[in-house]
């Protein structure tokens, strides 16, 4: 399948395209990298260690240093009020009076937040004056969960808001209402993803250096970029751009994103060299790093599709809700933002409504994190996509090709504005069928249920934007507010390539990469142009904001290395060809375009004429008196380069939010032990259309990686907080990286449907999995464990334990001749839940109410139910499975209708009793009529256990009451309406719960 | 040695084959005594609690980690970091077999699965692959994936192999 599209300018790639192995890797393999912690440092320098918050939200009352500084070797403590004096607050992406310093300054809004910091004669003396400043606490209540945090009952982390929602936009593309009241068929899926970040094995480092006499900081920090967040801190130092000079050390250690969070640090140390009249260097600990560094948006989504009886979605409905932790730091609320005009996926579906709301809750503060916003959304609509398989009864592989962009439409214009560059998606269907062996995978999964095994096999397609529209975070402002300030557009990329006196060429990158293999793909294209030795060429990555070309784009994000970086690396040496083109034709009287390069020489084809490079090259520096008209002497370029393509929301809302869209297809089987709940990924197979592949090695690589950390997400990682806060996945022994033994190897399959939109035709490849894989996995899992479980509990990670609990444990029916049981409800000792919901069905009450009172409606409705034998009037007899965590009780229980006030109201009540244990329920039902003919069915429930299903504990009972109740209401409207269900039972559902006895 | 937590001590060890010297709080962890007041910044430090393995070196032919493992501890022993691995001008063929299979991406962690790689095919000349995962599981790598590591272990075990074979 690869295409034959030539690079655009048909010049001669030898270097391109070849598994070229990395100019990189021998300093690194002989230990001679340069990372930051191994630069050489200026004499007298000190070293920081950073007092932290042990509290998730209190009111910082006093802070007294004086222990501290009387200690040996401290030589002095930065607190938030030289941070008041000297410096601002980090200016937020969206209006809202919220502040954010480098220090805290009135409250500690999360655990790990930085409070002072101790500056001392080397590492160790400075972590030992932690413990002497005395901080003095006023404790205030917490909010940890997003959706509590929404309520107005919530604690308010930032009081001048007045809330923990800060930012709330609804946006409409096509016609959503028409296409949802038109559909055959409505399903809706609540779906958490939780916290985890990339976690690089290198820490953030950090060395500041103040000059009084220019008022001007100059830091050196493992930053990635992106460049914009240059502006945020020298605002937030108070300083022009150019008495701030960043600079990069040459290599890095790993970032994924996570290093743009090093940048409150960069302000931190910039002032607290300020304190002390020295320069100071901070190297952050791992345990600072995984409490307070930084972490990936965790995201409540409900998503609703309306489709036909094809599977064919003619709608989606995205109701998100971000939780950006603490503060929101630049460049948050981005990763709501990233996704937004390919929010449809894959699919041609033309008619999207979203609500996107960003919640502060007393967490770390998110931010870049590889993936940025895609697996968040792809959990979201992937899931949802197997679950319409699933209701329709239809293989879900046959659903996803049902709705997937034609091929022959690109580039396409999705209903939100992404603009899919190029792709032959169902052709790349087809080939990862074959190739990837989905026949044989079929073939593995029946064998292993036909063995009594659990296995099952996850789809997931998807597209993978790169090189982003700086713009695209203005989407968090309404209309009016990004007429006022300006459009915000483009991503300007740079490279500047200069030849020596002896003909060595020398290309600089503003990309900070942070591991991969930039130097090596921008040698090959600078070799293919100007035609010389792989060897010539040095290719510098470290960058100085006081001497390089940059801009704010610059940086190492959005995978914009190969779509836009290397393609400025092309224009510059370009520029530098033309320039040597015309001296050689000058000096041989021969057409510009007859010049050709290669081999380190410049010659004519006709054998005429033919120089080493280096001598024309040489002749800028040596000879420039020899040099054609208009050229000046001296060999740089620098080339800067922005995509038309990247134009800012128009005022439809409206974003190509980024340029290039690759595509994922990913299946895999995975088997799922009984006894543990482990999940042992048995095949996993992806496919990736990036566009050219510039170096096919590193394309690989980049896969694998992703790969390996979207594994970890999916079955091990999570951030966790314990209800009051309390960060409890604080050392890499609790936060479980996958090694070697965890992670399989993949079956990797490329196709290349050149960008058309890039200047080498490439495309970003380095965050794909990160999107696809989670959810494939995870929609393997929910395969496996069939309609066994509730599809929202299905969440990341899927831990043995969690899996384990989901399988739970089945009663077996009551033996034959064992006495009917007594039914007795539940009493004192057990556990007892009251909630209220609505739901709305479209049919009349009257119709309603008559379901309810038909039996066969009655045993469908109630999940669960194995038989239903009428026993008087209106009462019943049932045999009912019912789940509690992970115990799956066989209850023989009473069921019966009472109160009966047709069609207004009646009582749904049932009392059961099983070897695991007492349940009974009620529920009040009102019924009332809506303007549209349709009807509300609210209803208050009452649940209660008692018995060895009582352990399970209060949160539990509640999910699974909810959910049992829930299903309930929700089998009842797709039986009277056919399908076409309206609720938000999980949106409005506000459960008390309460221990038994004590109320 | 008699230590005190005040004072500063002199370890000396045979780093890489020569005996080099400095001083050393008791409390000073090895891997910074290599890296700061040795200057070997070859060794990485990726946790300082003992969990990711950046940090290993082989201390008497023994691969440890050097963040749980005192400077004062090294004195008279002999320690071998990722600078000792490549033969002179060239790298060693684990090195080699590094690049060509793609085992490195961003190299941070590189230094420590090499020691343990190199203690590793010495003791175990003909591991198979589940042998090679499972030594490899004491390291966290976050860009490769692995793959490529365990590839370039089998390669240098299979080419020893061979060598060997033809030999006798």
């Amino acid at each position: 399948m690869n295409s034959e599209a030539p690079l655009r300018d048909s010049l001669q790639t030898t270097h391109l395209g070849t598994r070229q192995p990395r100019v990189e890797d021998e300093a690194l393999l002989r230990g001679l990298g340069r990372y930051a912690d191994d630069i050489a440092i200026p004499p007298g320098t000190l070293y920081a260690a950073i007092v932290r918050s042990p509290h998730a939200h209190a009111r910082l009352k006093t802070i007294d240093v004086e222990p501290a500084l009387a200690l040996p070797g401290v030589r002095g403590v930065l607190t938030g009020e030289d941070v008041q004096r000297w410096a601002a607050p980090f200016p937020v992406g969206v209006r809202q009076p919220m502040a954010h310093w480098c220090l805290a300054v009135d409250k500690v809004r999360h655990v790990g937040e930085p409070v002072a910091v101790v500056i001392a004669e080397d590492r160790y003396l400075a972590e030992d004056a932690l413990d002497a400043v005395k901080v003095d606490y006023e404790l205030l209540e917490p909010v940890i969960d997003p959706e509590i945090a929404t309520g107005t009952e919530s604690p308010v982390l930032h009081e001048a808001v007045g809330g923990n929602v800060v930012n709330d936009r609804h946006f409409v593309y096509g016609e959503p209402r028409g296409a949802f009241e038109d559909a055959a068929h409505r399903l809706s899926l609540k779906v958490r993803y939780p916290r985890s970040a990339c976690t690089p094995i290198e820490c953030y480092v950090v060395l500041g250096q103040y000059d009084p006499a220019e008022g001007g900081y100059d830091v050196m920090a493992n930053f990635q970029g992106p460049y914009a967040i240059h502006s945020v801190m020298a605002r937030a130092l108070g300083v022009p751009a150019n008495r701030l000079r960043l600079r990069t050390p040459p290599d890095s250690g790993g970032s994924f994103g996570i290093k743009q969070g090093v940048f409150p640090y960069v302000v931190m140390m910039g002032l607290a060299a300020r304190k002390v009249g020295a320069p100071v260097k901070w190297v952050e600990d791992r345990l600072e790093h995984l409490q307070g560094a930084s972490s990936a948006t965790n995201r409540v989504t409900t998503i609703e599709a309306a489709f036909d009886d094809e599977g064919r979605v003619s709608a989606l409905r995205f109701d998100q809700l971000d939780d950006c932790g603490a503060y929101l730091r630049a460049p948050e609320p981005a990763t709501t933002y990233r996704m937004h005009g390919n929010l449809t996926g894959a699919y041609d579906i033309r008619h999207l409504e979203v609500r996107n709301r960003i919640v502060m809750t007393n967490k770390t503060p998110t931010g870049l994190n590889r993936g940025f916003g895609g697996p968040q959304v792809y959990f979201a609509l992937e899931r949802l996509m197997q679950r319409i398989a699933v209701e329709l009864e239809i293989d879900p592989l046959t659903v996803i090709r049902r709705n997937l962009v034609p091929t022959g439409a690109f580039p396409y214009r999705c209903a939100a504005g992404a603009l899919l560059d190029s792709g032959d998606y169902p052709g790349a269907i087809d080939m990862g069928v074959e190739e990837g062996g989905l026949a044989t995978l079929l073939e593995r999964r029946d064998a292993a249920r036909a063995a009594g095994r659990l296995y099952g096999i996850g789809y997931t397609v998807a597209v993978e934007p790169s090189v982003s529209n700086m713009g695209y975070i203005t989407m968090a402002l309404t209309p009016e507010e990004r007429r006022k300030g300006g459009p915000k557009n483009g991503a300007v990329s740079t490279a500047t390539i200069s030849v020596d006196p002896l003909g060595g060429v020398s290309v600089h990158v503003s990309s900070t990469p942070q591991g991969q293999g930039h130097r090596t793909v921008a040698a090959q294209v600078v070799a293919d142009v100007l035609g010389v030795a792989l060897e010539r060429i040095r290719v510098d990555v470290e960058l100085d904001t006081g001497k390089d070309a940059w801009s704010i784009a610059s940086g190492n994000y959005s995978s914009r290395f190969a779509g836009a970086v290397a393609g400025a690396v092309h224009r510059a040496a370009l520029k530098v060809r033309g320039r040597l083109a015309a001296i050689a034709a000058h000096q041989w009287q021969v057409a510009a375009d007859d010049v050709q390069f290669a081999d380190g020489r410049l010659f004519t084809l006709d054998d005429r004429h033919s120089a080493a490079f280096h001598r024309i090259a040489g002749a800028t520096h040596w000879s420039p008196g020899t040099l054609p008209e208009g050229e000046p002497g001296g060999l740089r370029e620098t080339a800067f380069w922005t995509p038309d393509e990247l134009t800012a929301p128009d005022d439809d809302e409206r974003i190509n939010s980024s340029l290039c869209y690759g595509f994922i297809f990913d299946y895999c089987g995975v088997e799922i032990d009984v006894l543990t709940g482990r999940v042992e990924i048995d095949r996993y197979v992806t496919l990736h259309d990036a566009g050219r592949m510039l170096n096919p090695q590193l394309v690989d690589g980049q896969v694998r990686g992703a790969f390996a950390q979207a594994v970890g997400a999916a079955l091990y990682e999570e951030f966790s907080y314990g209800e009051d806060g309390s960060f409890v996945s604080g050392t890499l022994a609790d936060y479980l990286i996958p090694t070697a033994m965890e992670v399989p190897d993949p079956t990797i399959l490329h196709m290349e449907s050149p960008s058309p939109f890039t200047p080498l035709g490439a495309k970003g490849v380095g965050e794909g999995n990160n999107m696809s894989t989670p959810v494939c996995i995870a929609n393997a899992v929910a395969d496996a464990l069939g309609e066994r479980i509730d599809p929202a509990a299905i969440e990341l990670p899927l831990t043995p334990a969690k899996v384990r609990g989901l399988i739970g444990i089945e009663e077996p029916a009551r033996p034959e001749g064992v006495g009917e049981a007594d039914v007795e409800t539940a009493s004192g000792g057990g556990s007892k839940l009251t909630a209220s919901d609505s739901v709305e069905i479209p049919a009349s009450p009257q119709a309603v109410y008559d379901s309810i009172l038909d039996p066969e409606v009655l045993q469908v409705m109630i999940p669960g139910c194995h038989s239903l034998e009428l026993t008087g009037d209106n009462a019943y007899h049932a045999d009912v499975t019912v789940g509690v965590g992970m115990i799956r009780a066989r209850f023989d229980a009473r069921v019966e209708l009472t109160d009966l006030d047709p069609p207004h109201a009646l009582r749904l009540s049932g009392a059961g009793k099983s070897g695991m244990g007492d349940a009974s329920g009620e529920a009040k039902i009102r019924l009332s009529e809506l303007g549209n003919g349709h009807t509300r069915l609210d209803y208050d429930y009452e649940f209660a256990i008692g018995g060895k299903i009582a352990s399970v504990g209060g949160r539990m009972l509640s999910s699974a009451s909810k959910l049992l109740i829930g299903q309930i209401f929700s089998r009842l409207s797709q039986q009277v309406s056919g399908g076409r269900i309206r609720h938000s039972l999980w949106q409005r559902l506000t459960a008390r719960f309460h221990r038994g006895g004590d109320q | 040695m008699h230590l005190r937590h005040d004072e500063r001590h002199r370890a000396t060890l045979t780093l890489n084959g020569q005996s080099r010297s400095a001083e050393a709080e008791p409390r000073m962890q090895l891997c910074d005594f290599l890296r700061h007041q040795l200057g070997a910044t070859g060794t990485h430090v990726g946790c300082e609690h003992g969990v990711c393995g950046a940090c290993t070196v082989l201390v008497d032919g023994r691969a440890v980690r050097s963040c749980l493992m005192l400077a004062v501890q090294a004195d008279g022993q002999r320690v071998d970091t990722v600078e000792s691995l490549d033969e002179g001008e060239t790298m060693s063929e684990l090195q080699l077999a590094f690049r060509r299979h793609h085992a490195l991406q961003c190299g941070f962690c590189t230094a420590g699965i090499l020691m343990s790689c190199d203690e590793f095919l010495r003791r175990v000349p003909a591991p198979t692959e589940r042998q090679v995962r499972d030594m490899l599981s004491g390291h966290l790598c976050r860009c490769t994936g692995y793959t490529g590591i365990v590839q370039a272990v089998l390669d240098v075990a299979g080419t020893r192999q061979a060598a060997l074979e033809e030999s006798t």
